[in-house]
This record gives structure tokens, C-alpha cells and sequence, in this order.
């Protein structure tokens, strides 16, 4: 189920503004790889490109290639929308949709796809539920609006809406940045149970939780004020928290700057 | 939406992780600033409750002593005789002619307004959104003699085919038989669409506002699962705009009910003796256009009660539509922000 993300010489562009140049690295299947680095470096809008979100900002757009298992992402042939089906997204702030009970937002992304026996979508929310932690929560309140969840839950239902439609990756962008220490806690545990089966790349500003559940660490910073966001070096999470090749990766995660 | 459904966002937020929302009375300091205010503000609210009981009284203390003097049941008779030692009066035609306009300027302006907040918003280039809806806002400053005269000497002619077209695909319901009089332009129908093209300004200006409230967080919810354009406009816009919509679309109803002076310019009048006829290809006179018709005959205390009688039918029937409104919003408040 889960798949490799090949990323080369990636430029990503604001309109006529390059927010990110020169990206290139592997994600390996059923492996977590954390981004970090300090704000405004492009972290977010390279996972943006993973699954076509980032064309959804007015100017969006890149140069270079994004592969899933050799098929280019990027491909005239391709359509954004089957990019999305494949390449699941949990965002920074808690996001369910406020107008349907917890059921439904689990079961939305099944809708889209035309899924309508009754039987079958109650088997992939509780499924997705469990999934997600979650079940034992709500089990007897799924009629209820999910926004009334606490927002370590709301986390957790948006979580389980994305692998509701069983994506090849789950992308993360700084999912625990509105959460207290427990409900982050629960999050990063779910993360290392989803990575029998997905292929997961996180963004973080903290670099305790990259340690924590990465294999992989990515660290990106800005070339200089106003240029654009650059990769400095990936490697094993390990490695870049002990050892790292580059001066600044050391500086960053010693916290001499950012 | 919070101006015009009279609940604030604000209201309704959760004040973070289960918290009860902010309640008015705790937030106050009870500084010298906030008395003045919190005065003020009570004190207007006040008046406009206390103004729209003065009109209720007003309306009920004049028609009342007509209504005892009346010789016919106000509710279920078609004859208007105000007038006279024995008046007899009803609005059952008046009734007719006035639910029929509105829900047919309804039934066009709010699928249309709703279409044209959604291109607003959603489909239209930035360069053409902010013009398109300023070109929608200048429908709603057109006055509505305007609208009367172009209905009655422009677009009316281009109505007769329309109404031929209705009678002979659905001309065998009672409600779409077209004879030929009163013409088209003077009917009922016709009436009805001048009435939606009045108030689609205000729907669309309303919905729009709703669409674009619509947080980026929840229509990015519905793209990243694979949604279509048009599959997050279902999943996150309409849902979140509906009680906008609701609003909307009331607003319009409380507008087309009452609309008056387009109304009396295009339909033609009935004469007493005429049979009912329930198709919309018919003419007659709404509350509105009945009393503004007759407004320089007010010469008794009968004939003028009788009148006012009828206005607080209209009064009474906005009444019912915008509590009806509420009611659908409040059945879904746990699931709105």
C-alpha cells in the first residue's frame, strides 16, 4: 500500500516569486521523514507539492519532478485530484468539518469517491476510527458534530478522515503545533502505529518530536533574507541529531539560531 | 451571516478545548465605559422590539372595529366592498396573488443568486469578481418604479412567448393555463420574475458574504481528500453557508411580500364578478399593491380599517415566514461554527 516519494531538483514557485529551489530526496515506504528548520524556509511548501495542494494558492506552481513510485505527480496527464485520493493530508490546525457529525466526516472522503452502502462505510469509520486512536472515545457519540471534540480529538478525527480512502502517503504539516503535551503525545504514538502501512512525512517545529518518531530528517533553511528556501541535508534522523554533515544543521538543532 | 441571522460567530465559538462560549455578563468590568455602553446598547435594543409591538398594536386597534363591522368572513371571502353601511370584505385573492409572486420570484432568484455568489466567489478570477459584484450590488440601488416601468414597457412583450411556451408543456395543470388574458406582461408570472430579479441583489450579496467566510482550512480539508471543485464547494461551502443562505432567501421572501409599487404598475386588476382561477397566468392584486391602489380613498374609519386589516395579514404572514427561518437555523445550530 505504501509508496516511495522521489523528489528532484524541485524549484516551487509563488507566481514569479521562488519560495523553494533545488529540492531533491527519497522517502522510502512505510518510513516516517521529518522536515524541519526554522519558519518561512519552504518546509510546508514542500510538502504542499507532494500532493498537489500547493497549485490550490492562486500563482502556485513548480519546476522540477515529484515521483510516487516512478509516476510523475506532475505529469500533464495527471489529475491533481487523483494525486489528493492518493496522497492524504493532515493539517496544522485541526480542520473537521463543522457542519457533520464525527460519522460523516470520517466517512467523507468515501462519499467523494461515490461510496454509498450503509454497511460498508460504518465498517471503514470504525476501522478508521480505531485507527486513529479514536474509537473508544466516541464510539457512542458519532452523531454528534466533531467540532464539539476536544482539539487533540479533533486531530484524531481529521487523522482518521484522511485514512478513511486508505492513501499511499499521509502527509503531515505540523500536526501537533495547537496541541497540549498529552493530546501531541497521543498523536506522535498513532504516527509510529500508521507507519506499518503508510508512507509518513511530517513537518515539525519541534525538534524533540522529529527525534521522536522520524527515521528520516529533512532540514531546510533560507539561503539568505528574501532568497528562496533551500534543503541543507537529509539523512537518518540519528545521524543528523548526533552527527550531521553540515555546520548549519548543527547550529540549527543545538539551538544556536532559529 | 451574524447581521443578518442576529447571532454572532462569536457566539457560538467554543472557547477553546470544551469551554462554554464567552457569556456577555461575565466579560463586563462594571467600569463606568461599560454601563454606558451595555445602556446603550440594551436601549436600543429595546426600542426595536418596543417599535415593532407599536406597529402590531397600531395595525390590530384600527382593524379591529372593521373587522367586527365586516358582513363576510375576512379569511375565506374574495369579495373587497370596504366601503358602505354593509362592507364586505376577504383576502382570499389578495392572499393568493401575493404568496404566488413571491414564491415565484423564490423559486428563480434563489437557485440564481446562490449560482452567481458561488461564480462570485469561487469560480471567478480575481480581476472579474470584485466588478461582477459591484454590477449585482447596482441591481439593488435601481428603484423599483424603474423596475415596474422596463417590466411593463420592455421586457413584458419578450414574456408572451414564455407563457405560450409554459401553457403548452405544462398548460394541463390548472396552475400554468395561459388564455391569452390578461396578457402576459399584466399576470401573475410575470410579476414574479420582475419581483426575483429585485431581490436577487440582496441574496447574492448575502450569500456571497456567507461563501466568502467559508474558512481556507475547511475548503483545503475537502481538496486534500480528493475533492473536486465542485465536490468542496458540497462538502465545505454550501454546508457552511446554509444558514446565510436560509437568511438570504428570507430577507428576499420579506422583500418580494411586501414589494409594492413594480407590482401595482404590472398587474392588471380582476373584476369582482370574475371566477377564481388558480393559474399564475392570471392577473389580480397583492396586499401591497390593494392598499396602495386605494391609499387617496381613505376617506372613512371602516374603509380605512378594512384596509389596514389586510396589512396586518402581511405583517402577521413576514412574521410567520421569518420565525419559520429561525427555527430551520436553530434545528442545525450544534453543527455550525
Amino acid at each position: 500500500m505504501a509508496k516511495r516519494i522521489d523528489v528532484k531538483d524541485l524549484d516551487i514557485y509563488y507566481g514569479d516569486f521562488k519560495a523553494v529551489e533545488g529540492v531533491s530526496l527519497t522517502v522510502e515506504p512505510r518510513s516516517v521523514t521529518a522536515f524541519i528548520g526554522p519558519s518561512g524556509c519552504g518546509k510546508s511548501t514542500v510538502l504542499r507539492t507532494l500532493n498537489r495542494m500547493h497549485e490550490v494558492i492562486p500563482g502556485g506552481r513548480v519546476e522540477g519532478k515529484v515521483a510516487l513510485d516512478d509516476q510523475d505527480l506532475y505529469a500533464s496527464s495527471m489529475d491533481p485530484v487523483a494525486v489528493r485520493r492518493t496522497v492524504g493530508m493532515v493539517f496544522q490546525r485541526p480542520n473537521p468539518f463543522p457542519t457533520m457529525s464525527i460519522r460523516d466526516n470520517v466517512a467523507a472522503g468515501l462519499k467523494l469517491n461515490g461510496v454509498k452502502n450503509k454497511k460498508r462505510l460504518d465498517e471503514v469509520v470504525e476501522a478508521s476510527l480505531k485507527g486513529a486512536n479514536l474509537w473508544n472515545e466516541v464510539k457512542d457519540r458519532l452523531d454528534k458534530p466533531g467540532a464539539g471534540l476536544s482539539g487533540g480529538q479533533q486531530q484524531r478525527l481529521c487523522i482518521a478522515r484522511a485514512i478513511a480512502v486508505e492513501p499511499q502517503v499521509l502527509l503531515m504539516d505540523e500536526p501537533c503545533s495547537a496541541l497540549d503535551p498529552i493530546s501531541t503525545l497521543a498523536i506522535e504514538d498513532l504516527i509510529n502505529d500508521l507507519k506499518s502501512q503508510y508512507t509518513i512525512v511530517i513537518v515539525t517545529h519541534n525538534m524533540q518530536q522529529a527525534a521522536r518518531v522520524s527515521d528520516q530528517t529533512a532540514f531546510f533553511n533560507l539561503k539568505a533574507t528574501g532568497q528562496p528556501g533551500r534543503l541543507v541535508e537529509v539523512d537518518d534522523t540519528q545521524r543528523i541529531f548526533s552527527n550531521p554533515s553540515e555546520k548549519a544543521t548543527e547550529d540549527y538543532i543545538s539551538g544556536r539560531f532559529g | 451571516m451574524s447581521s443578518i441571522t442576529g447571532r454572532s460567530a462569536i457566539d457560538e465559538l467554543p472557547g477553546g478545548d470544551g469551554r462554554p462560549p464567552l457569556e456577555a455578563d461575565r466579560a463586563s468590568t462594571g467600569r463606568l465605559g461599560d454601563r454606558i455602553f451595555g445602556g446603550l446598547a440594551t436601549g436600543s435594543g429595546i426600542f426595536v422590539i418596543a417599535l415593532v409591538t407599536l406597529v402590531g398594536v397600531f395595525l390590530i386597534a384600527q382593524a379591529v372595529p372593521s373587522l367586527m363591522n365586516n358582513n363576510v368572513n375576512f379569511l375565506t371571502s374574495r369579495e373587497w366592498e370596504p366601503a358602505g353601511a354593509e362592507p364586505r370584505f376577504g383576502i382570499v385573492d389578495l392572499l393568493w396573488a401575493t404568496v404566488t409572486t413571491s414564491l415565484i420570484a423564490m423559486v428563480i432568484a434563489v437557485p440564481l443568486g446562490v449560482a452567481v455568489a458561488l461564480f462570485i466567489t469561487q469560480y471567478a478570477p480575481t480581476w472579474l469578481s470584485k466588478p461582477a459584484a459591484a454590477l449585482v450590488d447596482l441591481l439593488a440601488a435601481v428603484p423599483s418604479i424603474v423596475y415596474g416601468f422596463w417590466g411593463l414597457q420592455v421586457a413584458g412583450q419578450y414574456f408572451e412567448p414564455v407563457a405560450k411556451g409554459v401553457d403548452s408543456v405544462l398548460g394541463w395543470l390548472p396552475f400554468f393555463d395561459y388564455t391569452g388574458t390578461p396578457s402576459a406582461k399584466s399576470t401573475l408570472a410575470f410579476a414574479g420574475v420582475i419581483l426575483a430579479i429585485m431581490i436577487l441583489p440582496i441574496i447574492t450579496a448575502i450569500s456571497r458574504e456567507v461563501f466568502n467566510q467559508v474558512p481556507t482550512a475547511h475548503k483545503e480539508a475537502a481538496l486534500a481528500l480528493g475533492a473536486t471543485k465542485w465536490e468542496m464547494i458540497r462538502t465545505a461551502v454550501l454546508p457552511f453557508g446554509k444558514p446565510g443562505i436560509i437568511s438570504a432567501a428570507m430577507l428576499g421572501l420579506g422583500r418580494a411580500l411586501g414589494e409594492t409599487l413594480a407590482v401595482t404598475i404590472l398587474l392588471s386588476g380582476l373584476n369582482a364578478s370574475d371566477a377564481f382561477r388558480s393559474t399564475i397566468f392570471n392577473g389580480g392584486a397583492t396586499f401591497a399593491s390593494k392598499i396602495a391602489l386605494a391609499a387617496n380613498e381613505f376617506d372613512s374609519a371602516q374603509k380605512t380599517g378594512a384596509y389596514i386589516a389586510a396589512g396586518l395579514v402581511l405583517f402577521i404572514l413576514t412574521f410567520i415566514v421569518n420565525a419559520a427561518a429561525r427555527v430551520v437555523i436553530d434545528r442545525r445550530k450544534a453543527f455550525t461554527e
